[in-house]
C-alpha cells in the first residue's frame, strides 16, 4: 500500500509534464550499437572519424568575420559557451516564436546578429558549424525542454512519428518502437536516435543533419518528403530528442 | 580554409619509419552519377597527391574514381633531420591544393 502511495506522488509529482514512453529509458541504444564493428572504430577514433574535417571547418567558421562580428566576437570560446547546448536543442525560440533546430538558430543568428546571409539546409558550412557546436556537447545527455511553448510542436511530432504514411503506409514507431533490434534485409533497424547528428553516413559520403536522415526514412516508406527545414521535420526531430532523453551526444557520428 | 587533416606524432625517432596520415575533404565525383534532372554529373577526383619531405617527393598517390569521397591515406615516412612534410594535390576541375605539417626528429 505504501509502495503503492509512492508510485502515485512520482506519477503526481510529474503532473501532466510524464509522457508515457513506448522505449523506457531503461532500453535506450545508441545507434551506433546496432552498427558493425568498423563503423564503431571509424566513430571512437578522431584521428580517423571524417566527420572531424567538418568539425575542423567550423572551427575555422566560428572566427570567421562578418558584418554583425563572429561568432566568437558574441559567444567566446566555444568550448565553455557551446558546452551543453547541442544536447539541449531544438528548444523553443522566443524570438521567432516557433521551436527550431541546431541548425534553423545557427541561420537565425546569421540574419539577426551577424547580419549576413544564412545558409541553406544541408549546406556543408551550415553542417560544419553545427558539427562544431555539437562536440561541444559530446558525452552529454540530451536533454530537450517539451513543456510550455515548445509543448505544441512536441504533440505534433509525436502524433507524426505515430501517423501511418506513405506507400507502404508505415509509421515511424513501427520500425524504430515495435521491431528496433530485428532484421530489415541485411540492416538491423535501430532505435532511431538521433543523438550522432550532423553525422558522417557512409552511404551520402558526407555529412549530413537529422533532418536529411530523417527525410531518408520517408523516401524509404515512400512517402512524400517534407522540405528541408519544415516545421514538421523539427517537430519530429524535438519529439526524437525527448524520446532519447539522457543519452549522451555522439555527435559529429558516423553511420552507415 | 583547410580542407585536410595530418595526423603525425609530435616527435619522430631518426631514420625509423613514422606514421603519416592525410584525410582530404573531397567528394570524388566518379562521373557515372546522374544529377536530379539526369544530367551527367563530370568526374572529379583528386588525380595526384604528392607528398614531399623538405622539397624531396617521398609519396605519391595517383587516384581514380574508384576511391571513395573524403580519400584517407596512410603511409611511412623515415626522416634523417627535423623538417617539413608539405602535401600538394590536383583533381580534375583543376584545383590545387596543399597542406603542411612540420616534423620533429628527436
Amino acid at each position: 500500500m505504501r509502495r503503492f502511495a509512492f508510485a502515485l506522488l512520482a506519477v503526481l509529482a510529474g503532473g501532466a509534464g510524464a509522457q508515457e514512453r513506448a522505449l523506457p529509458l531503461s532500453t535506450l541504444r545508441s545507434g551506433i550499437t546496432f552498427s558493425s564493428p568498423d563503423v564503431g572504430a571509424l566513430q571512437a577514433d578522431d584521428a580517423i572519424n571524417p566527420a572531424m574535417l567538418w568539425v575542423q571547418r567550423g572551427r575555422e567558421l566560428w572566427t570567421a568575420a562578418a558584418p554583425g562580428g563572429s561568432c566568437a566576437s558574441c559567444h567566446g570560446d566555444a568550448a565553455t559557451s557551446m558546452r551543453g547546448v547541442a544536447a539541449r536543442y531544438p528548444a523553443f525560440d522566443r524570438s521567432s516564436g516557433r521551436v527550431v533546430d541546431l541548425e534553423a538558430r545557427i541561420n537565425a543568428c546569421r540574419t539577426q546578429r551577424q547580419r549576413t546571409a544564412a545558409w541553406p539546409r544541408e549546406a556543408d558550412d551550415l553542417l560544419a558549424l553545427a558539427a562544431y557546436v555539437a562536440i561541444q556537447s559530446r558525452g552529454m545527455p540530451i536533454a530537450v525542454t517539451i513543456d510550455g511553448p515548445a509543448r505544441a510542436s512536441f504533440d505534433r511530432g509525436r502524433s507524426l512519428f505515430d501517423a501511418r504514411r506513405g506507400q507502404m503506409n508505415l509509421s515511424c514507431a513501427q520500425c524504430h518502437d515495435a521491431n528496433w533490434g530485428k532484421r530489415l534485409l541485411a540492416e538491423t533497424i535501430s532505435q532511431g536516435h538521433g543523438n550522432a547528428f550532423p553525422a558522417y553516413r557512409l552511404e551520402w559520403q558526407t555529412v549530413g543533419s537529422l533532418q536529411r536522415r530523417i527525410r531518408a526514412c520517408y523516401f524509404g516508406i515512400r512517402a512524400e518528403m517534407p522540405a528541408p527545414g519544415a516545421r514538421e521535420l523539427t517537430d519530429l526531430e524535438l519529439f526524437l530528442a525527448w524520446r532519447a532523453q539522457g543519452l549522451p551526444m555522439e555527435a559529429p557520428g558516423v553511420r552507415r | 580554409m583547410t580542407n585536410s587533416r595530418i595526423t603525425v606524432a609530435d616527435r619522430v625517432a631518426r631514420a625509423l619509419p613514422f606514421e603519416v596520415r592525410i584525410q582530404v575533404r573531397h567528394p570524388m565525383e566518379t562521373g557515372y552519377r546522374a544529377d536530379d534532372m539526369g544530367k551527367s554529373i563530370p568526374r572529379n577526383v583528386i588525380r595526384t597527391l604528392t607528398c614531399r619531405y623538405n622539397g624531396q617527393p617521398v609519396f605519391v598517390a595517383q587516384m581514380s574514381p574508384g576511391i571513395a569521397a573524403n580519400p584517407f591515406l596512410r603511409f611511412f615516412v623515415v626522416a634523417r633531420a627535423s623538417g617539413e612534410l608539405t602535401f600538394e594535390w590536383i583533381d580534375d576541375a583543376g584545383v590545387r591544393e596543399s597542406d603542411r605539417v612540420a616534423v620533429t626528429v628527436a
